[in-house]
């Protein structure tokens, strides 16, 4: 881990200069040149990564700024998409939809079960704000039930990154195994609509990808303004020196617990808007091993930084399709050695190299153009 | 359930499940012991232990392979000499690992989940390189095959039996080593203070490198020992990871007596449910549990007390 | 769509260069031309598929990597077969099959994914893959959406049609019943105990064999359990069987608890030689795996078993071997695999076309009479009518089979009373 070593500044800009030219950068390249170079399919593809970011995104806040690792993100991202994925499914699942059916009107895999009736806790899912509630609501209780008991008793570091794993592990062996009202293994499957727009078309897929892009923005938006309040900082301060900070008088688990629920969040969001753009969800991303790929996302971008999280997520998945298309045999060697490289040789990932490489010789550029800087701008512990 | 049948074979029926029960619990010992001794001792969290697994599992199958074609007559005991391959076969390429990779991240350890995340991707692809996406099947000698007959209705398995015997003389084997030989009372200094271990003289990266190879090794004789009840393959070896992850950190990371007593409780409640319930919902009660406990004792079942 | 203008182009000046060499006598001493006088590209593809005068693209969606290559390996490797034996012996409509091979990596999603690339990207005529009921789940959708044309290889829990679905293995009705009527038959069997791996194909194989036992038959199920995929510890539930002693154990464990549970099945001194085991999820690819030894006895029932004696068959067993190495077994689902592309020539053959509405019209009632199986009908259900045989595993690792169905059985994936 890095330390800050600058001493906390008063006058705290919302956004750095860089920041600002970073958030550009991001937002040229996902609003206006991705959309430009790539065809319907490929968009619809950084479309599903990007959603993985959202995962990114709140790793950086309780990983990077909290220091808490959790194995059980695809826990969240899977409430998230499994959430909105009722909604969707109960709206494809008309009585005309489902004629053939021996019970018309109730998702598929449930008359395969031999389900006869709507369980209970699907039916407040026919309703879309409800659902649009639920999506945030439900992974931020999960996460401040499991947050609380375990930060409460000071569990840390790589107890909870365990036991958040064992939790991902759960959930997976529940879905599988409760098939009738989860769908089992292939979940849920053949989503048509949201209230009546058919997301199928190559059209939605476009008009989907950029509420995707603006709903990123926001939480990056989001999580910069965590960052700069007093919250972030304390948060900085108990990754660090965790003790000092409880003598302090604070009370570090209710932080941890913050911290923990906001990475939730993010992650059910990121589950929701894959949902729609995917069209199904399965426990496949629940489980253990899409959790700990999604740290390794954090990781490559830099788990530090909230745009190296986007960054790191697209470059990664990127990596891996077009791996996976030119030697299907191979991309487990390259994928592999990528994580042991960024570990072993840049330990805060692309934003790392960004920051000792880039950036020296951007500002300078910047500062000979604009002769009067108002502050020497010292670097932060991100 | 029990209404229509008699007293006697009820009765044998629970000895048998007693016996199940113990080699479950043979079977986590053996998994968690190597974890116990690399995340136990060290804070190395090794996500590729399952494939180290595996790395004896296969040498078990190439030995077989190689006793019947080359050496047909000492196939019986070919056994022996498979999980005293798979041994060093582990345990070199794991000190090969702590040397390239896990010395360089001691201090961060969420960091060598990540990288040995990774080298498990690696190992898995250069698995299913050499010996093929599908599973192996490894012969067995017949002597390990077949069950013990102690009364006419109670029979014990033959594997379960030898499992369980690996797995005690091991145990006492790591147990002797760590508390009573020389190299156990350095492996702790370093544990409880690497500093003060260095100062003193002891070679800290030496015993690092000697106590991974040592978890690897373990890790190696397991997979050797598993193909006689489980299935081998490239991505075989995830499917124990979770598990041994649980044992390890249930019985409190530091004490191998934690995780014996962990691997004891987490079986018989298994292997109880699993006879009362379905195979499914006794598992996931199982790890609720335990991660309820874990919730409400973090530190596990046992602790040890070290200065940090 | 550019590429389509090309070939219209293209074909049009060939057909006028035909057209001024049909009076040619020259023509009747060619006999070979018969290959080169291929219907004109814009005749055989109206939808913008990817067909050029000479060849004809294919794609196969398996999982080269991850947990389901162990399965799928076979399945990839039919598939080749066959389509090199079609190029061969000279194409589809007069054009080489091209492949395009896309990996799924045993991940849901990626099937998707690379399924939409096949279709939208590569335009591909058929695509010959998925293997898990969950793949398929998820990449039905993208071949609905963009009428693409899906060979699908596995035997599996039926409950599905679909117009772009091809289903060349069997639904769960064909493979069990007729399995469940011979073992009471030929075993006197009166109680049943299930095991099975717990997700949707064993569960709803497992409901269908319980309607058929308690319904039909009117015997008795004394239990049923299932374990997480990957389960390895079997130990508590052979007690269990020790304890009701059924006569018939029937399983469908898949994958890697499959060899773990085999093994302390027979460690646990279950003889398979006295205790009858029906299986519907094990072939001749699993037994490798499991080890021969640890499984001979059991009887499995599938619609292929390598052993099986006639001359298709050996033809393809010898062809295979020939392609893949002598070591390599032959599953079920691998030669239900090789079934697709034949299926395929054959409709575009019918049709006159390439064009999916075409191919699919013209599929119902096509007969393979080349088949290893030995004969298979395309049903209008988009299913294979097929028969079921029911074989017994040898320590070789091969099956010997001890009962084939008289007639073919027709395959219903909407069984009424069985849901």
């Amino acid at each position: 881990m890095t330390r800050s070593k600058t001493p906390v500044v008063n006058d705290n800009p919302f956004m750095k200069p860089m920041e600002w030219v970073s958030l550009a950068l991001l937002v040229g390249v996902i609003f206006v040149l991705l959309p430009m170079l790539l065809d319907a399919f490929r968009l619809n593809l950084v479309g599903k990564y990007l959603t993985y970011s959202f995962v990114a995104l709140g790793l950086v806040i309780c990983w990077g700024f909290g220091g808490i690792l959790s194995l059980g993100q695809g826990v969240f991202f899977g409430l998230g998409g499994y959430l909105m994925a009722m909604y969707l499914k109960l709206e494809a699942s008309s009585v005309e939809n489902t004629k053939i059916q021996s019970t018309p009107g109730i998702p598929d895999f449930m008359d395969w079960n031999q389900i006869t009736a709507l369980p209970w806790f699907w039916k407040p899912f026919e309703s879309l704000p409800f659902t649009l509630l639920a999506v945030l609501v439900v992974p931020a209780l999960f996460a401040f039930v499991i947050g609380t008991a375990m930060f409460r008793r000071r569990v840390g570091g790589t107890y909870f990154a365990i036991i958040t794993q064992a939790i991902a592990a759960i959930l997976t062996i529940l879905i599988v195994g409760q098939q009738g009202y989860t769908g089992g293994i292939n979940g849920i499957t053949d989503l048509r609509t949201l209230h009546g727009w058919d997301i199928r078309t190559d059209s939605a897929h476009n008009i989907l990808y950029f509420v995707n892009a603006g709903l990123l923005v926001a939480c990056i938006l989001f999580a910069q303004m965590v960052k700069k309040s007093k919250l972030g900082r304390i948060l900085l301060a108990m990754r660090d020196k965790e003790d000092r900070v409880r003598f302090s008088g604070y009370q570090v688990a209710s932080f941890k617990t913050f911290a923990f629920c906001l990475a939730a969040v993010f992650a059910a969001i990121g589950g929701a808007m894959f949902t729609l753009q995917v069209g199904f969800m399965s426990p496949s991303f629940v489980g253990i091993v899409p959790s700990i790929e999604m740290v390794i996302y954090a990781a490559v971008g830099g788990r530090l930084s909230l745009f190296g999280a986007v960054w790191g997520t697209l470059l990664v998945n990127w990596a891996k399709t077009s791996f996976s298309e030119s030697f299907p045999e191979l991309w487990l060697f390259g994928l592999g050695g990528l994580f042991i490289l960024v570990v072993l040789a840049f330990p805060n990932g692309l934003a790392g190299i960004y920051r000792t490489h880039v950036e020296p010789r951007l500002t300078r550029r910047v500062k000979a153009l604009e002769p009067a800087p108002a502050v020497a701008l010292p670097h932060a512990a991100e | 359930m029990f209404g229509d049948y008699s007293l006697g074979d009820l009765s044998s029926i629970f000895v048998m499940q007693g016996f199940a029960g113990l080699i479950l619990f043979s079977v986590y010992v053996l998994m968690a012991l190597g974890l116990a001794i690399i995340f136990g001792q060290m804070g190395v969290i090794n996500m590729a232990h399952g494939e180290f697994m595996i790395l004896g599992a296969y040498m078990t199958y190439l030995c077989s392979g190689f006793f019947q074609t080359q050496l047909s007559a000492l196939f019986p005991a070919y056994f022996f000499v498979a999980m005293a391959l798979a041994f060093l076969a582990s345990g070199a390429l794991g000190m090969l690992v702590e040397w390239a990779l896990i010395r360089h991240l001691y201090k961060r350890p969420l960091d060598t989940l990540l990288a040995t995340w990774g080298l498990s991707l690696i190992l898995q692809q250069a698995y299913r390189t050499i010996f093929g996406a599908r599973e192996v099947g490894v012969e067995l000698p017949s002597w390990l095959i077949g069950s013990v007959q102690v009364t006419d209705t109670i029979e014990i398995p033959i594997n379960g039996m030898f499992v369980m015997g690996v797995t005690t003389l091991i145990t006492v084997g790591v147990a002797l080593l760590m508390y009573r030989s020389r190299f156990g009372a350095q492996v702790r200094a370093v544990v409880q203070n690497r500093a003060m271990a260095g100062a003193v003289g002891i070679d800290t990266e030496r015993v690092d490198r000697l106590t991974f190879g040592l978890g690897c090794g373990i890790a190696g004789i397991a997979g050797s020992a598993f193909t006689m009840v489980g299935s081998t393959g490239p991505t075989s070896g995830q499917l124990y990871i979770v598990d041994t992850f649980l044992i390890v950190v249930f019985g409190g990371a530091a004490s191998l007596l934690g995780t014996i007593a962990s691997a004891f409780s987490i079986s018989q409640t298994q292997s109880t449910l699993e006879f009362f319930l379905s195979g499914s919902t006794a598992k996931v009660l199982t790890l609720l549990a335990v991660v309820g406990i874990l919730m409400l004792r973090p530190q596990g079942l046992f602790t040890l007390k070290v200065r940090r | 769509m550019a590429e389509d203008k090309g070939n219209g182009l293209q074909s049009a000046l060939r057909r006028r260069l035909l057209m001024g060499l049909a009076g040619a006598p020259a023509i009747a001493l060619m006999p070979r031309m018969s290959f080169a006088a291929a219907p004109p590209t814009s005749a055989v593809n109206t939808t913008g598929l990817a067909v050029t005068d000479t060849e004809v693209t294919v794609g196969i969606l398996h999982s080269a990597t991850g947990t389901m290559a162990i399965s799928e390996t076979g399945s990839i490797q039919a598939e080749k077969l066959a389509i090199s034996q079609i190029n061969e012996a000279g194409g589809v409509l007069g054009r080489k099959i091209k492949i395009i091979q896309e990996d799924g990596a045993s991940d849901w999603p990626t099937f998707a994914e690379k399924a939409k690339k096949l279709l939208v990207n590569d335009h591909c005529a058929a695509v010959m893959g998925c293997w898990t009921s969950a793949s398929r789940k998820a990449a039905l959708p993208v071949f609905e959406q963009y009428n693409g044309l899906l060979y699908y290889p596995t035997f599996y829990e039926g409950l599905e049609q679909s117009k772009n679905v091809f289903y060349t293995g069997q639904e769960a009705t064909q493979q069990i019943l007729e399995s469940l009527n011979w073992v009471t038959k030929e075993k006197n069997a009166k109680t049943f105990f299930f095991i099975g791996s717990d997700y949707i194909w064993p569960r709803t194989s497992n409901k269908i064999a319980r309607k058929h036992i308690e319904n039909v038959l009117k015997t008795k199920v004394v239990g049923e359990e299932y374990f997480p995929l990957g389960h390895t510890q079997f130990n508590s539930v052979i007690n269990k069987l020790k304890l009701t002693k059924p006569d018939v154990i029937f399983t469908d464990v898949v994958g890697g608890s499959n060899v773990a549970f085999y093994k302390q099945l027979k460690a646990a001194g279950i003889d398979l030689a006295k205790q009858t085991l029906l299986t519907i999820s094990v072939t001749e690819d699993e037994v490798d795996g499991i080890g021969g030894d640890n499984i001979a006895g059991a009887y499995s029932c599938m619609k292929y078993f390598q052993s099986l004696k006639n001359p298709n068959n050996e033809k393809f067993v010898a062809a295979f071997h020939k392609m893949w190495g002598e070591k390599t077994v032959i599953g079920d689902v691998t030669q239900a695999a090789y079934l697709g592309p034949f299926l395929w020539k054959m409709a575009c053959e019918k049709a006159g076309s390439f064009d999916v509405d075409k191919v699919v019209a013209a599929s119902p009632g096509l007969e393979f009479k080349e088949a290893p199986e030995g004969y298979v009908k395309i049903h209008p259900n988009h299913h294979l009518w097929s028969k079921t045989r029911v074989a017994r595993a040898l320590p070789s690792g091969q099956f010997e089979v001890v009962y084939e169905s008289p007639d073919l059985i027709e395959p219903n994936p909407f069984p009424k009373g069985y849901q």
